[in-house]
């Protein structure tokens, strides 16, 4: 009677150990992305061009290129010496790079050293992501009995939305608590306030670490190793054996490219949308992603657990069949929502502030207004416009510099939570139950290496570069504010017809071997 | 549908250079339209990370083409070669 309630608490223990440590390295990842503009103005001055360049490197290089050759290193070194001390080693060197990060000093104080060492730690992370999670779905479905797998490891598809989330949540209170007046905390958190969520990593990797250190090797790997039946050269399994590498082929075109733009574009292109397109203020852009995942998380777990009985591929290919043709129809309402010219404007509550602040070392002045319309369901805009005053009154500045920044009215800021929140539950249908998936289609003694990789190339690459490459497609074809979903809809399409053509829905019942 | 899968095949035999060719084209047109190191940073490392994955989907329809997706492995003894 007590053996199974012991083999229950035994794999609750196993799931929190892995998943908190998953978490945290999702979370250092993230504080680096969300904190982007301000890292940016500390290390990397546009004014420098080499210091720009090795920014352009940290966003690119560190994200999508070093994630994949993390899986390979770690992933090859989990099938050699075990899981237990890989994504031990993983967390170690995501934890102690994030940490770092937070004690360089500024490019003002240390000139170009500043943002090489910013560079290095920045690609350490991403290595470390890289070994990070093939370690903790393979460790926690090696202990998940047969027809519970794809429920266990749903709980390790938890991490990445709630180490952005966490992330997020430690950024906005990080940035409205250092000063009783708002404008002045923002300006400290600018100043050197940025630097406390990477700060307090430490202490959540340490506990993390912790509580790893306690945990025992995978059962399935002790007993291959006890056997002597480990992988000698996984790489080389993994990669050159046809009937290997033609399983990680269709891993990578049937299911985790699709799933990589799916959640790319739920989670960060649509907050990126919100706020650059939109026009949605910072704070607003923020907890309407924040919203939203709270309310569709649990959803990883329910579609994890569903696929323990209806199969794990049909449940993601129809996340990804809705994500295409729903996409364009969800951000069109996007917009409609925050554009203006559907709202009545009050023009007696209108307020205009003007400043004019003498420019150093010059007889000329800058000047700021801002003017506030307000609208009859409750949004506020303000209109920044900043231009030169010269001393010469015939001079005038062609261009002002013009910010617009939208807070929504409760109704419509509910709207587009309700609108996230359903591009959200996308990822979790497609995201829920995949750990799972890649988990019974590749043997143990090279499951780390063969998983990790097409995981990191779906999500790094094809998924990491879905922003950017949705951004750079507005530029390219403008007009068409939403062409750049052509990206995610496109991939998600291709990897929909190989994942309904070539995969199977079994569910594998023995992952021993 | 084995059928169908092996058909399937010589679309992804066509996608692969297909995408190489658009990729390089785009990349080439943009560098030139703005010469600056970002934009050459950018393009090269699409280019670079995304030529490697175009060759990925040709060996895949290769092997659709010859019947290895026809039956896909029951268990691990399967994947041995």
């Amino acid at each position: 009677m007590n053996q199974p309630t012991n083999e229950v608490h035994s794999i609750r223990r196993i799931i929190a150990a892995s998943s908190v440590g998953t978490l945290i390295e999702w979370y250092d990842f993230y504080i680096f992305g969300s904190l982007a503009t301000v890292i940016a103005s500390q290390f990397f001055p546009k004014t420098n061009p080499t210091a720009a360049l090795l920014s352009t490197l940290a966003t690119f290089a560190a994200g999508f290129i070093v994630r994949p050759f993390g899986a390979l290193v770690f992933g090859r070194l989990g099938d050699l010496i075990g899981r237990k001390y890989t994504f031990l080693l993983t967390l170690i060197i995501m934890g102690s790079s994030t940490f770092a990060i937070g004690l360089v000093p500024g490019y003002e104080t240390i000139g170009f050293a500043a943002p090489i060492i910013v560079l290095v730690l920045r690609l350490l992370q991403g290595l470390a992501l890289g070994g990070e999670y093939g370690g903790a779905a393979t460790y926690v479905a090696e202990h998940a009995p047969p027809k519970r797998r794809g429920f266990f490891t749903s709980w390790i598809q938890t991490t990445a939305t709630l180490g952005l989330f966490l992330s997020l949540i430690i950024i906005l209170v990080t940035r409205r608590s250092l000063d009783v007046d708002s404008t002045k905390s923002i300006a400290k958190f600018n100043d050197w306030g940025w630097r406390v969520p990477f700060l307090v990593s430490i202490i959540l990797v340490i506990v993390s670490v912790y509580i790893r250190l306690k945990m025992k090797e995978s059962p399935l790997y002790t007993r291959l190793k006890t056997e002597g039946k480990t992988s000698v050269n996984p790489l080389k399994e993994s990669f050159t054996h046809r009937s290997n590498l033609k399983m990680v082929l269709l891993a990578l075109f049937g299911a985790t490219m699709g799933q990589g733009v799916v959640w790319y574009t739920g989670q960060f292109y649509a907050q990126s949308f919100i706020e650059n397109v939109c026009k949605i203020d910072f704070n607003q852009s923020r907890t309407i992603l924040l919203w939203a995942i709270l309310f569709a998380t649990p959803f990883f777990v329910l579609f994890g657990k569903w696929s323990d009985t209806v199969g794990r591929k049909w449940i993601m290919m129809t996340g990804m069949l809705l994500a295409i043709i729903t996409y364009r129809p969800l951000f069109g309402k996007l917009l409609s929502i925050s554009d203006l010219s559907n709202k009545i404007e009050i023009p007696e509550k209108k307020e205009i502030n003007t400043a004019i602040k003498p420019i150093a070392s010059s007889q000329n002045s800058m000047r700021v207004v801002n003017t506030k319309y307000f609208f009859d369901d409750g949004t506020v805009m303000t209109e920044t416009k900043s231009d030169t005053v010269y001393l010469d009154a015939s001079r005038i500045t062609l261009k002002p510099d013009v910010k617009l920044s939208k807070v929504l009215g409760e109704n419509d800021y509910w709207l587009m939570v309700g609108i996230v929140f359903i591009m959200v539950i996308y990822v979790t249908m497609v995201y829920g139950p995949i750990a799972a998936f890649l988990v019974e289609i590749f043997p143990t003694k090279i499951r780390y290496t063969s998983m990790s990789l097409p995981y990191h190339i779906g999500n790094g690459i094809f998924g990491g570069l879905t922003p950017f490459i949705a951004v750079l497609l507005t530029t390219i074809y403008a007009g068409d504010k939403l062409v750049g979903l052509f990206y995610p809809i496109i991939v998600a399409g291709v990897c929909l017809l190989i994942g309904v053509l070539y995969l199977r829905n079994k569910i594998d019942p023995d992952v021993n071997d | 549908m084995n059928a169908l899968k092996r058909f399937a095949g010589i679309l992804w035999i066509i996608a692969g250079p297909l995408a190489i060719y658009y990729l390089a084209q785009t990349a080439l047109r943009e560098i030139a339209k703005k010469p600056v190191i970002d934009t050459k940073i950018q393009w090269a490392v699409f280019v670079i990370v995304f030529i490697p994955i175009a060759i990925g989907i040709i060996i895949f329809g290769y092997y659709a083409i010859r019947g290895e997706y026809d039956h896909l492995p029951e268990s691990s003894t399967e994947i041995s070669d």
